[in-house]
């Protein structure tokens, strides 16, 4: 059974192998200078002032994009939090403080506010260099979760009440859906970019809405990283079955 | 002109494939699947990199006076990362589940359902 599984796996992998490396012959050469897309991308994104151009990509070009991917992620925490619930069967322990190494608490202290405002500032800088909603979100989200490291999981648990983080989560989605609507009210199109002035080249209000969406975007990652964690946290250091009759 | 770094990807796409297809342990086979899917990283920034070239940031250069790497295929790997960190995220939560109902995470041993 086995033994035939491995034989399976390497014809397919063998026949895969041969098509990938047929493929990539075929491709244009590494390296190589024709980008018609990268170009223009390059091209709209100056002509909107927005300094990072992927950032540009994002949302504005493909604002669009960005809004299914939104949803995925949304989507994705939304079925976390269904599958990690309590169950019947299950209860909910209060974790005993642990002992904390001196040093670890002391750097995890000290990192904490560094790390949160490293978070902000990838969000808030998000047009200009790069960075952006989604990476400063997951930083901002982590930093929060050095305080488990630092202190113990009752001090994590009191910064974050998961409630405000689930609302938020909900907010940063219709808010960055609102953005896209009120283009529509302006006359022009969903999530098109002309609702704002497109401002000075390279400062923090340029690129019209693309700082106002990647601050959405950058909310939501935060609370659905904080949210996604907590549940697996619970899981690991809060739920736990009931005596007598658990699984074998 | 070379295209070295394409079958790169295809190496690294297999090499998850073999670890998902000879996987003892669901968490690994999760670990499997993200690997398959850094071959698409790779194979995306492949396919937008231009000789010389630097980012498509423009906050400490001036326009024009560099030639530029492919902005869109950077936004599609960023696309795919964070679909990739969710998709992780919700297979680990299924992994964790079933642990819980069959106590055990190898996949060969799953055979029965169970309600």
């Amino acid at each position: 059974m086995n033994r035939l599984r491995l034989w399976l796996l390497a014809v397919g992998g063998a026949g895969l192998a041969a098509l990938l490396v047929a493929a990539c012959l075929d491709l244009p050469g590494f390296g190589g200078s024709r980008h018609p897309y990268g170009d223009r991308a390059v091209r709209a994104a100056l002509s909107r002032h927005t300094a990072n151009t992927i950032a540009s990509v994002n949302f504005d070009q493909r604002a669009y994009d960005t809004l299914g991917e939104m949803s995925i992620l949304f989507a994705a925490v939304l079925g976390c939090v269904v599958l990690l619930r309590e169950a019947r069967d299950e209860h909910r322990a209060r974790p005993e403080p642990a002992d904390v190494a001196r040093p670890v608490r002391r750097y995890a202290l000290l990192v904490l506010p560094v790390a949160l405002v490293t978070g902000l500032y990838v969000i808030a800088h998000g047009q200009l260099s790069p960075g952006g909603g989604f990476q400063g979100g997951v930083v901002a989200a982590t930093a929060l979760h050095l305080l488990y490291l630092g202190a113990d999981y009752h001090a994590l648990e009191r910064v974050r009440p998961l409630g405000v983080y689930e609302t938020t989560d909900a907010l940063a989605v219709s808010s960055y859906l609102v953005l896209g609507a009120a283009g529509i009210l302006a006359g022009t199109a969903f999530l098109a970019n002309t609702l704002l002035p497109y401002g000075t080249f390279n400062t923090l209000s340029s690129g019209g809405t693309v700082p106002l969406l990647n601050a959405a975007i950058g909310m939501e990652v935060a609370s659905a990283v904080v949210v996604l964690l907590a549940h697996f946290l619970d899981q690991a250091v809060e739920i736990e079955e009931e005596h007598g009759r658990g699984t074998p | 002109m070379h295209v070295l770094p394409y079958p790169v990807a295809a190496y690294i796409f297999l090499t998850g494939c073999y670890g998902l297809a000879t996987s003892r342990n669901l968490i690994h086979a999760v670990g499997c699947l993200a690997v398959c899917q850094s071959a698409t990283y790779v194979l995306l920034l492949a396919v937008g990199y231009r000789d010389g070239g630097t980012a498509p940031v423009f906050s400490d250069m001036k326009p024009g006076s560099r030639p530029l790497v492919d902005p869109v295929v950077q936004a599609l790997t960023l696309t795919d990362v964070v679909v990739g960190a969710t998709v992780t995220a919700l297979l680990l939560a299924l992994v964790l589940q079933i642990a819980k109902r069959h106590g055990t995470v190898d996949p060969d041993e799953l055979r029965e359902l169970r309600g």
